[in-house]
C-alpha cells in the first residue's frame, strides 16, 4: 500500500497510480464510536479537494466526510451499506469509503503520518 | 419490568363496548370508495376491555420520566417547569374554543393577546417586529433565513454561504442548507468562543449570515458579540440569533442591542410553554426595521382600536404556517410573560445563572471542565478523566438514571470530547441542586472503585441498556403479529 496522508479533519487517502483511495482515519473511527449508517455519493461525482462528498453517523453523532484530494469519484465501497461496522474495525483496509481519479496529483496541504499524529495528541494509531 | 403492547395483550375472546344501532341509513364503502382502496380485510385492532386500556396506558405513563416527576439536566435545550396558571389561561373558553375560520370581528381578543405578545417579546429581545407563526424553533430558523435570502435578492446580490460555529445546534447548518445556503463553518477559540481570525478568513461578499446562539452551547457568552456583528455586517452579511440560550439573558441585555437583525425564540423552552411530546412547540422570529417588508403574511395591524391581519405585504416571503400557529402555546407564554412581569424575568435569568455556576463549582474536581468559568445558565463539563478506568460520559448518564434523575445531554457539542452538558434552569432548589451533585459525586467515586458496576446500571429501571448501535443499525419500525398470516 503506498503511503498515507491524513486531513485535518480526519480522513486519510492513498494514491496508487491516478487513482486516491479514501477513508476515515482510526482516530476518527474511535471518537464516533459505532458507526451506523454512512451516506456516500455515487460514482461519477466530481470533488475539489475540501468538498463535503458524504456523511458518517454513529450512536454519537454525524460527521461531513470532506474529500481530501479533487478529481471523480469512480469506486464506492458498497459493503459498507449492509456492514458500516467495517469502518470501525478495519478504518485503513475493508472499511475504505470511495476511490477517487485523481484531477492533478494530491494537493500541499495534507498531512503526513508523524504530523497527524501530533494533531491527534499522539493518538493516531 | 415492561409492558407488553396492546396488541399483544388482545384476545379474541375479549369483547369490546358493544354499541347499539345508530338507526341512521348505512352507505356501502364500495359505493363511494374505489375498488382498488377497499380493504379486503378488517383492521387487526386490539380487543381490551375498557379497565384492561385504562390500565395499560397508566402503566405506561407511571414509567415516563417527566420534569414533573423531577429534575431535568438536559443542556442546551432549556427544560422548564411549566407553571400550572398557563394551563388554566389556556384553557379559558374564550381562548380554548375559538374556530381558525371565525371572522376577524369575532376574536378581536385573541387578535389583542397576540399584539401584546409581539410587543413583548420585541421588546425582551430588542427588535422592530415580530411573527408569531412558526411551529418550532427550527422553522423559526428556516423563516427567518428566508427573510435573510429574500432581503439580499431584494437588493439583486447573490449570497449563498451562511457560516455556523463549530459549536452550533445541529438544527443551525441544517435550517441553512434547507434554505438552499453552503454551510461554512467557523472554529471556536481556545476559550471557547468564535474565533474572530477565522471569521474574518471565512466572511466574503458570498455571506448571507452568521448564525450564533449567545451564550453560545458551551455556556458562555460571546464577549467579543460587537466586533463579530461589525465584521459580519461589514461584508454586508447579517446577524442570525439562534433564540434555544436565551434563558440565560432575559432582561440582563438583548440580541437586538447585540447587533442581532433576525432573532428566533422558543416559546417551549424560554416561555414555559410545553416541551418535546407536550408540545406542540412555537418558534416566533423577529427582524429589525429594514427585513420587516419581508416578514411572513399576514401580519398583525392595529388600527383605531381595531385589531387586522394584513394580507397585502407584497415583498413578504409568504405564510409559513396555517391561521395563526400554534394559539394555544402563545396564550401559555404571554401568561407567563404577565405573571413575572419585568422584574421577574431578569430574577429568572438571574437565578438560571446562579444554578449553573453553583452546580458547576461543585462538581469541579469530579469531572473535568475544559473552559474557564463562570458559564452563563449552562455548562459543558468532560468525563474524559474516567475513561482510563474505561469509563464514558454514556456510563456517568445511565448511572444518573439509576439514581433517578434524568441524563443531561452527553457527547455534544462534538468540539469537547466526552462532554456531560448540563443545564439546571431557574426553578431548581438548592436542595434538588445538591442531591443531583451527590449522585454524580456517587458515581465518579463508583467509576474508581468498582467501574464494572457502573457499567451495568441501570438495573432498577423498567429496561437497562440498550443495544443503541442495533437499534440504529437494523431498526425494527413496525409490529407483526408472530407469524400468524
Amino acid at each position: 500500500m503506498a503511503e498515507r496522508r491524513y486531513t485535518e479533519s480526519h480522513e486519510w487517502v492513498s494514491v496508487e497510480g491516478k487513482v486516491a483511495t479514501v477513508g476515515v482515519t482510526d482516530f476518527a473511527q474511535s471518537q464516533l464510536g459505532d458507526v451506523v449508517f454512512l451516506e456516500l455519493p455515487r460514482a461519477g461525482l466530481q470533488v475539489q479537494a475540501g468538498d463535503a462528498f458524504g456523511v458518517i453517523e454513529s450512536v454519537k453523532a454525524a460527521s461531513d466526510l470532506y474529500s481530501p484530494v479533487a478529481g471523480k469519484v469512480v469506486e464506492v465501497n458498497d459493503r459498507l451499506t449492509q456492514q458500516p461496522e467495517l469502518v470501525n474495525k478495519d478504518p485503513y483496509g475493508e472499511g475504505w469509503l470511495v476511490k477517487v481519479e485523481l484531477s492533478n496529483g494530491v494537493g500541499d496541504g495534507l498531512l503526513d503520518e508523524a504530523a497527524y499524529k501530533k494533531l491527534t495528541g499522539g493518538r493516531a494509531e | 419490568m415492561t409492558e407488553p403492547l396492546s396488541f399483544e395483550k388482545s384476545r379474541e375472546s375479549l369483547p369490546g363496548p358493544r354499541l347499539p344501532a345508530a338507526g341512521l341509513p348505512g352507505v356501502d364503502p364500495a359505493q363511494v370508495i374505489p375498488r382498488a382502496r377497499l380493504r379486503r380485510n378488517r383492521p387487526h385492532l386490539p380487543r381490551l376491555s375498557e379497565p384492561e386500556v385504562m390500565r395499560h396506558f397508566t402503566r405506561l405513563a407511571a414509567m415516563n420520566y417527566s420534569i414533573s416527576k423531577n429534575f431535568y439536566p438536559l443542556g442546551s435545550c432549556t427544560m422548564k417547569y411549566n407553571p400550572v396558571t398557563n394551563e388554566v389561561a389556556a384553557s379559558l373558553p374564550g381562548f380554548a374554543y375559538l374556530h381558525p375560520y371565525q371572522p376577524e370581528e369575532t376574536v378581536q381578543g385573541a387578535l389583542e393577546l397576540m399584539w401584546d405578545l409581539e410587543r413583548a417579546l420585541c421588546e425582551i429581545v430588542g427588535v422592530d417586529r415580530m411573527c408569531l407563526q412558526p411551529a418550532a424553533g427550527a422553522h423559526g430558523e428556516w423563516t427567518g433565513l428566508r427573510m435573510i435570502q429574500a432581503f439580499h435578492e431584494d437588493r439583486g446580490e447573490d449570497r449563498s454561504e451562511v457560516i455556523v460555529p463549530d459549536s452550533a445546534h445541529g438544527t443551525n447548518p441544517a435550517s441553512a442548507a434547507l434554505c438552499g445556503f453552503k454551510v461554512v463553518e467557523v472554529r471556536s477559540d481556545a476559550g471557547g468562543r468564535v474565533s474572530l481570525p477565522d471569521l474574518e478568513s471565512k466572511l466574503s461578499p458570498r455571506t448571507a449570515a452568521l448564525m450564533l446562539t449567545n451564550p453560545n452551547t458551551l455556556g458562555l457568552f460571546e464577549k467579543e458579540i460587537l466586533e463579530v456583528a461589525d465584521l459580519v455586517h461589514s461584508v454586508g452579511a447579517k446577524l442570525y440569533y439562534d433564540g434555544a440560550n436565551l434563558n440565560a439573558l432575559m432582561g440582563i441585555c438583548r440580541p437586538g442591542d447585540m447587533g442581532f437583525d433576525v432573532v428566533h425564540l422558543n416559546l417551549h423552552k424560554t416561555f414555559t410553554t410545553p416541551h418535546g411530546g407536550g408540545g406542540p412547540g412555537a418558534g416566533p422570529v423577529g427582524v429589525m426595521k429594514d427585513l420587516e417588508q419581508f416578514l411572513p403574511r399576514p401580519t398583525l395591524e392595529r388600527e383605531n382600536g381595531h385589531f387586522k391581519l394584513d394580507f397585502e405585504r407584497p415583498r413578504s416571503i409568504g405564510r409559513v404556517r396555517s391561521f395563526y400557529g400554534n394559539f394555544g402555546m402563545l396564550v401559555r407564554a404571554l401568561t407567563y410573560i404577565l405573571a413575572m412581569g419585568a422584574d421577574g424575568l431578569s430574577q429568572a435569568s438571574e437565578d438560571a445563572v446562579l444554578s449553573a455556576n453553583y452546580l458547576r463549582t461543585r462538581l469541579e474536581g469530579a469531572l473535568e471542565f475544559p473552559h474557564d468559568g463562570p458559564c452563563k445558565h449552562e455548562f459543558v463539563a468532560s468525563a474524559r478523566n474516567l475513561t482510563a478506568q474505561g469509563i464514558h460520559a454514556t456510563d456517568l448518564a445511565k448511572g444518573l438514571l439509576e439514581r433517578g434523575f434524568y441524563a443531561p445531554t452527553i457527547y455534544f457539542p462534538l468540539i469537547v470530547p466526552e462532554a456531560v452538558m448540563v443545564e439546571p434552569t431557574e426553578t431548581e432548589s438548592k436542595a434538588t441542586l445538591d442531591a443531583f451533585t451527590e449522585a454524580v459525586l456517587e458515581i465518579v467515586q463508583l467509576a474508581q472503585t468498582d467501574p464494572e458496576r457502573l457499567q451495568a446500571e441501570p438495573t432498577s429501571l423498567p429496561v437497562g441498556r440498550l443495544d443503541e448501535v442495533a437499534a440504529a443499525r437494523h431498526p425494527v419500525l413496525r409490529w407483526r403479529p408472530p407469524a400468524q398470516d
